[in-house]
């Protein structure tokens, strides 16, 4: 079983075998999978995949593993929520809201990616799984490895703050802080994974932990209707979401599950970290890294390893990218709770902020569908909120006393 | 050993020979497998071979000079 066909270079077309490695021996560039289609196109058919359960796998057959897999098997299938209210205040006719923040088990999108990455791994026989994370992928790996019964590294900044810290070690990982800054915290974890033979998610196992972003991609075409939408508005960190959405609607669209049709592709970022953001908008395909200073913690990279095809996605589609304020940040993330019942981390305030602005400014129009993609959960950057909401009134024990309450308030309105 | 590394010069620096430096003053083989080049900003994909101590001698030097030294695969940190 399995339809990959091997990995190969993004740069220089190089092909190389289904192996844990992730770099172009010639010219470093980047490894990508490669599928045989036409074989997958004569196997998988809409009907085929609405049988199997609601779940990521569905879209087996699309994913570079080359048996069923054995981790992680109820991940994915989060609801895409017509989002009435929030399309009302922002005055648009069709607005989706693909909402990993109820991801399951982890309650972000990085449950996908280390889904199918521990799954790799497994078929790989590594016995230990690592990563490097500020949150949501350390969370994602210590629960994928503890229910894989495998071994798990997870190496955090020194200084990180206790709740991340808790809902990573509670799982059992080994987990390491290290001092310095994140260029050393990198650097060390770059060695570490030279030295050992171990499946460090997002280096040598990056190729394949890379694609189960595309379930995201492929569920939001499904739950259309099996239909291509015309704008969908991403957040960037690395930058690798925004390119593997691209590249799922185009396999849906090669092996003829879905008609062929334009999405434009959207970036967003954050102000203080918005490398990929300025590139664009210089309209230079090379970005500058940056050190980040922001309150979306979960985007903060400097210098984004998929920066380029990245930029490269947005301008190729039509799309484009903007960045967004702190203060903007929250507004955000308010507004999508408010509106739509949806508490989303940082990071989604950062996606759907940055969604305002390109409606305002007319570069999503507002008679076509749009998708936010909000990829965290807010009870894991709660913080961020903090001194940030209204504080509310405490009454004594007795009626009369809310009463006074109530019409105080009915009289502000 | 081999290191791997992307070598990001700012603008201030694209007209100094760094490399060239480099391979002259420690112990070093630089073998460039990419570039690219704007008037704003430089990448080098650069591969170093020598003894850990002078790769990493090397290194410091580049990044003492101002130029951002990082592993091929860049950020790693999630």
């Amino acid at each position: 079983m399995g339809y990959v066909q091997g990995l190969k270079c993004r740069e220089c077309g190089r092909e190389y075998p289904k192996d844990p490695i992730n770099i172009c021996a010639f010219c470093f560039g980047p490894l990508e999978v490669v599928y045989r289609y036409e074989e997958i196109a004569k196997v998988l058919s809409r009907e085929r995949i609405t049988s199997r359960p609601p779940n990521m796998w569905r879209y087996l057959e699309l994913l570079p593993l080359d048996d069923a897999p054995t981790v992680g098997k109820d991940v994915g299938y989060t609801p895409l929520v017509r989002a009435e209210n929030l399309a009302r205040s922002l005055g648009v006719s069709e607005l989706y809201i693909k909402n990993d923040a109820v991801s399951y088990p982890t309650l972000s999108f990085k449950d996908r990616v280390v889904a199918v990455a521990v799954s790799k791994a497994k078929e790989f026989d590594f016995d230990t799984i690592a990563c490097a994370s500020t949150g949501n992928l350390a969370n994602a790996v210590a629960a994928c490895a503890a229910s894989a019964g495998l071994k798990s590294y997870v190496f955090i900044p020194a200084d990180l703050e206790q709740g991340k810290i808790m809902g990573t070690q509670v799982f059992g990982t080994n987990l390491v802080g290290i001092q310095g800054n994140y260029d050393d915290v990198n650097r060390l974890c770059t060695e570490v994974a030279d030295k050992h033979r171990w499946a460090f998610v997002n280096i040598n196992l990056r190729p394949f932990y890379a694609e189960g972003s595309k379930t995201f991609g492929y569920e939001i075409v499904e739950q259309l209707g099996w239909r291509l939408p015309q704008n969908v508005v991403v957040p960037m960190a690395g930058g690798s979401l925004i390119t593997k959405l691209k590249k799922s609607f185009q396999e849906l669209t090669k092996i003829g599950l879905v008609e062929e049709g334009r999405t434009k592709m959207f970036g967003a970022q954050a102000t203080g970290c918005s490398p990929i953001v300025t590139a664009v908008k210089k309209g230079t395909d090379l970005f500058k890294p940056v050190k980040p200073d922001t309150i979306a913690k979960s985007l903060a990279i400097g210098n984004p390893a998929d920066g380029f095809y990245a930029i490269q996605t947005m301008t190729d589609s039509g799309g484009w990218g903007e960045e967004v304020t702190d203060d903007e940040i929250v507004e955000a993330m308010k507004l999508l709770a408010e509106t739509e019942g949806i508490f989303t981390e940082t990071a989604g305030g950062v996606t759907l902020g940055v969604t305002k602005k390109l409606i305002e400014q007319g570069k999503i129009p507002r008679d076509e569908s749009i998708v936010v993609s909000i990829t965290g959960n807010g009870l894991k950057t709660q913080e961020a909120l903090l001194g940030r909401l209204q504080k509310h009134p405490v009454i004594d024990s007795r009626l009369d006393s809310f009463e006074a309450l109530l019409v105080e308030k009915q009289s502000r309105l | 050993m081999k290191r791997k590394v992307y070598l990001t010069f700012p603008q201030k620096l694209i007209r100094d020979p760094l490399i060239y430096r480099v391979g002259h003053e420690f112990r070093v083989v630089t073998n460039i497998r990419c570039a690219s080049v704007t008037d704003e900003i430089g990448v080098v994909g650069l591969e170093f071979e020598g003894e850990p101590e002078e790769i990493g001698r090397a290194m410091e030097y580049l990044k003492s000079r101002g130029v951002l030294v990082e592993p091929v695969v860049m950020n790693v940190i999630e």
